[in-house]
């Protein structure tokens, strides 16, 4: 490729330079989190004294053991159950095409771009009158059918690729519909179904407006719907605020570090699907 | 004969419990907001048939209008913002896309993807505080005049809150539209340079005509995340300061869930998404005809 020296500099430069913006509101959040409790202390200093203990307390006041277990609890709720419908509802409008399964499709397709805030009123009276108002169940059942749309056109974009050739082999082995998904569909699915997952998981444990309208407790949400009842606790207190939100960050950022290529994969090809 | 047409049903038994739950979680609730929309009513006691004046109170009451001209607002800086950066800095970069410090900024710019929206609220929150990072930038060179809190200014308020928004957004739109040109053939690069094309027009001849696609997926990703927009400016202005911060996400919730006025709530949620597929459907047309 012919490039020019000066064209790579700049390139070279705008990136860091972008890297660099991205980076400084992380960066100021943990130095501030480092001064000493109830001061404001002014932009990028790093503290004289650094106060460690700040995320000790951060997590006794927020009770970070019990959020962390609710948030994994809620997502080991919504993961393998979306996944799990979402893949079967793939096959059958990819690989089995029933009839009408392009009117079904459509109607999955269209709740795509459905903004959550457009139905939470009626989800709340709705999840009021299944009597599941503040349970976690609150936060995993309506999440399920609202990642529905996304879970069932990822999957059928992957079932739509398989060829029927291999389903006419395992049919003249004498194979059911069920033993030819299980056996022989799932396994093969498995890239598809693992950026899915991660997709899913970031969204749910993400996921704010339903963990703060459909449930009191705090400890009962998600992280981040814990993380802005957090806020209204210690909004004041910057350095504690401060230490409080990178804490709730590290696990996403952890899980985000350990599979970030797969990560990256799936978020650029979810938001192409999407 | 029998069996094969059975055979051929049995694809909505696999289709059956993702459509119940989506019939149920999100179809129902979503049927149930259009009804309510034409009721007034305070979420306790009965309601009463209101017909279309829910709706007419949205169009018309000043102070609940200027919340969709918000939002309208915000997409300036939710999308117009991040894909001409994207556009630019993917278009400058592309020649060491494959470096070893572009596969770190894969990861440094997806880096506000990941953590939650209300994460970067509580960081911005402090950066733009009156005695946050960006006034002691302007103060070190020499602006010092030009400092305020910016979130808490009737002024600067929805600007502050766009550019948060824009954080958030720009390092996707740069990752995606350089993924996107990485598909396109080098040929046609090595051609037009010979031709003596220089970076500018090699950009407009051969780079943006390509990247059609990939600026569809960018602008309606971004799109939707202006129009219903929530998490963001609940954490940093609370809709404040007054309402120059009010988005309907925003609205939709306060209406429905402090002051009760479950009718009026709905009526908006309906026109938001409205909105929301008025504007992404044009998008989704322009970028599809262009690929076939």
């Amino acid at each position: 490729m012919i490039v020019t020296r000066r064209e790579t500099l700049t390139g070279r430069v705008l990136l860091l330079l972008l890297m660099a913006i991205t980076v400084v509101p992380f960066i100021s959040l943990f130095v501030t989190a480092l001064h000493p409790s109830g001061t404001y202390p002014a932009g990028l200093s790093w503290p004289d004294d650094p106060q460690w203990g700040n995320f000790a307390d951060a997590f006794r006041s927020a009770r970070m053991g019990q959020l962390l277990l609710s948030s994994v609890l809620i997502v080991a709720g919504v993961v393998p159950i979306s996944l799990l419908l979402g893949t079967m509802a793939g096959f059958a409008f990819g690989h089995l095409r029933m009839p009408g399964h392009r009117i079904g499709f459509l109607i999955f397709v269209l709740g795509l771009t459905l903004p959550f805030e457009g139905i939470i009123t009626p989800l709340y009276y709705q999840v009021r009158d299944l009597g599941l108002l503040n349970t976690r169940w609150a936060i995993i059942l309506p999440l399920v059918g609202l990642f529905m749309p996304f879970s069932v056109l990822w999957m059928r974009a992957h079932f739509v690729t398989m060829p029927d050739d291999l389903s006419e082999a395992a049919r003249i082995d004498g194979a059911t519909t069920w033993q030819l998904f299980r056996r022989v569909h799932v396994p093969l699915a498995r890239p598809a179904l693992s950026s899915l997952a991660i997709l899913l998981f970031l969204w749910t444990w993400n996921q704010f407006l339903l963990a703060i309208v459909l449930v009191d407790d705090p400890a009962k949400r998600t992280m981040a719907g814990a993380l802005g009842a957090f806020q209204g606790q210690w909004g004041t207190d910057i350095p504690l605020l401060c230490a409080g939100s990178l804490l709730i960050l590290t696990p996403t950022l952890a899980v985000f570090l350990i599979f970030q290529r797969r990560f990256v994969a799936a978020l650029l090809q979810g938001s192409i699907k999407g | 004969m029998t069996r094969r047409h059975s055979g051929a049903w049995l694809g909505w038994l696999f289709a059956a419990p993702a459509a119940v739950m989506y019939a149920v979680f999100v179809l129902r609730p979503l049927a149930l907001t259009v009804q309510y929309s034409f009721y007034d009513w305070n979420g306790i006691g009965a309601s009463t048939w209101v017909g279309l004046e829910n709706y007419t109170r949205l169009f018309t009451e000043p102070e609940q209008f200027a919340t969709i001209l918000h939002a309208f607002e915000l997409i300036l800086f939710f999308s117009l913002v991040p894909v001409l950066l994207g556009l630019f800095v993917a278009a400058t970069i592309r020649g060491i896309a494959q470096s070893r410090l572009a596969m770190v900024a894969r990861t440094v710019l997806f880096l506000p993807q990941v953590i939650p929206l209300v994460a970067a609220g509580i960081m911005w929150s402090w950066l733009l505080s009156s005695t946050g990072l960006a006034n002691e930038l302007l103060s070190a060179v020499g602006l010092g005049r030009l400092t305020r809190a910016w979130l808490g200014d009737f002024g600067t308020a929805l600007p502050a809150v766009g550019v948060i928004g824009a954080w958030v957004l720009v390092g996707l739109c740069t990752l995606l539209l350089l993924a996107g040109m990485s598909k396109i053939d080098p040929a046609l690069y090595e051609s037009a340079r010979l031709d003596g094309a220089g970076p500018v027009r090699e950009f407009f001849a051969i780079t943006l005509p390509s990247l059609r696609q990939e600026i569809g997926v960018c602008v309606t990703v971004t799109i939707i995340a202006a129009l219903a927009s929530f998490d963001i400016v609940y954490i940093s202005t609370q809709g404040g300061p007054g309402n120059s911060t009010m988005v309907p996400g925003l609205e939709i919730f306060y209406l429905a869930f402090s002051e009760r006025e479950v009718g009026r709530a709905s009526a908006l949620a309906v026109v938001l998404v409205i909105l929301v597929l008025a504007c992404v459907l044009p998008v989704q047309r322009f970028t599809r005809d262009g690929s076939r």
